[in-house]
């Protein structure tokens, strides 16, 4: 049991990373990855998701008939989020305001649908959390390297806007790491995302292929099949 | 569960449950924060109307003495301007107008504009826009320090001719690389305060409408 939960860990942090590996939740990850907070905090936001509709999933799992089994996750899934937006909007009101219209489309992250479907739909409770837990952690790791590249990048600090997430000493964690910073507007801006990303990709797979000392495999080749199929039974 | 129940039935009522604990849910949780919700909200917007106007110089309830207005060919724009009207000891101070530069370089931008009763700019702040990050968005007070050139300003000061960026011949500065949207600020300020100056009384006269609003 330990044995299978550490491999689901390290599946869904690292091995099948949501945004490095899969490449699902784009979409947001490259939108609100301006600055490490807004990252990190999408990242939670995500992280919480995922792990309550697996866990939701995983409990209903007998009673779900292939037939209604898609609507079903959806309406865990769109009732976790709203949940968590409303929260979001009585007690972290600056970031719900900074994160906007990307809070409600965590419905939309096809990577929380997929793990619904390949693995919480198949698995117990405990099994299907730590999934859920270890597919946000990666997603969340990833929006954190990305708002921080570009935060840095492109205005010269880290942790701008702590306070939004951890109220008033957050003022004081803000680091200015490259003082007198222009500005680097291509790196706030949406084209400065993909930029980002595939340098993330590209470190990714440099690590990888280190480790195996073989070239890395192309992102490609994984498909969204590879993502259902992966088993993480044995 | 009864295999005799026929089973598209079963799959109906099961997704059917299903919506109703999610709704019960969301209920529920609605009517915990609903109350913080709308507090928080109350909060920003006080937070942002005492940023230009000091919370010692007026004594009334800012957000509930409000009016709106609705006059598409003063404004520009056909959204209603939402006015705060702050008063000490039942004496005006001055009005808080809510207003809508149409014409950004990248859609509507949305100002909040103080004039104090005797005609001039208390300050001017940006609550909403979309102008490009580093070209246009010094139009914040966090970016620059432009917007607090319309301080003290007036319509006298300058005249009707100098309230414009200055490459259109006015007094205001544009900034590198983006004219367009401190020109919309300058033209909705300047509106707003034409407005203003022709109805000054009947603004502060008018009883409150206190709309039922749920957003800023």
């Amino acid at each position: 049991m330990a044995e299978q939960l550490k491999n689901i860990l390290l599946d869904g942090a690292w091995r099948q990373n949501t945004g490095l590996v899969v490449l699902l939740g784009l979409c947001p990850l490259l939108a609100v990855t301006n600055t490490l907070i807004n990252g990190l905090a999408l990242g939670l936001a995500t992280m919480l998701t995922l792990m309550v509709s697996n866990l939701s999933v995983s409990a209903l799992r007998g009673l779900l008939r292939p037939e209604i089994r898609i609507p079903a996750f959806v309406l865990i899934i769109a009732s976790v989020v709203t949940v968590i937006e409303l929260l979001m909007h009585a007690y972290f009101y600056d970031l719900f305001r900074a994160l906007g219209i990307f809070i409600p489309l965590i419905v939309t992250n096809c990577a929380i649908i997929g793990r619904a479907e390949a693995f919480a739909s198949r698995h117990g409770p405990l099994p299907s959390l730590m999934d859920g837990f270890a597919t946000g952690l990666g997603f969340c790791i990833t929006l954190v390297l990305l708002g921080a590249l570009r935060e840095l990048t492109g205005q010269g600090t880290l942790l701008a806007g702590a306070e939004m997430l951890l109220g008033d000493w957050g003022n004081y964690l803000t680091l200015t790491i490259i003082p007198e910073h222009p500005g680097f507007l291509l790196a706030m801006l949406p084209p400065g995302a993909f930029f980002g990303l595939a340098l993330l990709i590209a470190a990714r797979n440099a690590l990888q292929a280190d480790k195996a000392g073989k070239p890395a495999q192309a992102v490609s080749n994984l498909s969204a099949e590879n993502l259902v199929g992966n088993s993480h039974e044995t | 569960m009864n295999n005799s129940t026929h089973p598209v039935l079963r799959s109906g009522l099961l997704l059917g449950l299903i919506a109703l604990l999610g709704t019960a849910l969301l209920a529920g949780v609605n009517e915990l924060t609903h109350e913080r919700i709308a507090e928080q909200e109350k909060r920003r917007i006080l937070q942002q109307l005492n940023a230009i106007l000091p919370v010692a110089s007026y004594n009334n309830n800012l957000l509930e003495d409000v009016i709106e207005i609705t006059d598409e060919a003063s404004f520009h724009h056909p959204a209603p301007v939402t006015v705060y009207r702050a008063r000490k000891d039942d004496q005006p101070v001055a009005v808080l107008m809510a207003v809508t530069a149409p014409d950004g370089y990248n859609g509507a931008i949305r100002l909040l504009a103080g004039f104090d009763h005797s005609g001039s700019v208390l300050g001017v702040r940006v609550v909403a826009h979309r102008e490009t990050p580093g070209l246009g968005d010094p139009i914040e007070v966090e970016k620059s320090d432009w917007i607090l050139s319309f301080m003290n300003k007036s319509l006298l000061d300058p005249q009707a001719e100098g309230w414009a960026v200055k490459r259109d011949g006015g007094q205001f500065d544009q900034f590198t690389g983006a004219t367009i949207s401190p020109r919309a600020v300058v033209k909705a300020v300047h509106n707003a305060l034409v407005y203003f100056d022709a109805n000054r009384q009947s603004l502060f006269d008018t009883s409150a409408t206190n709309p039922e609003r749920d957003n800023g």
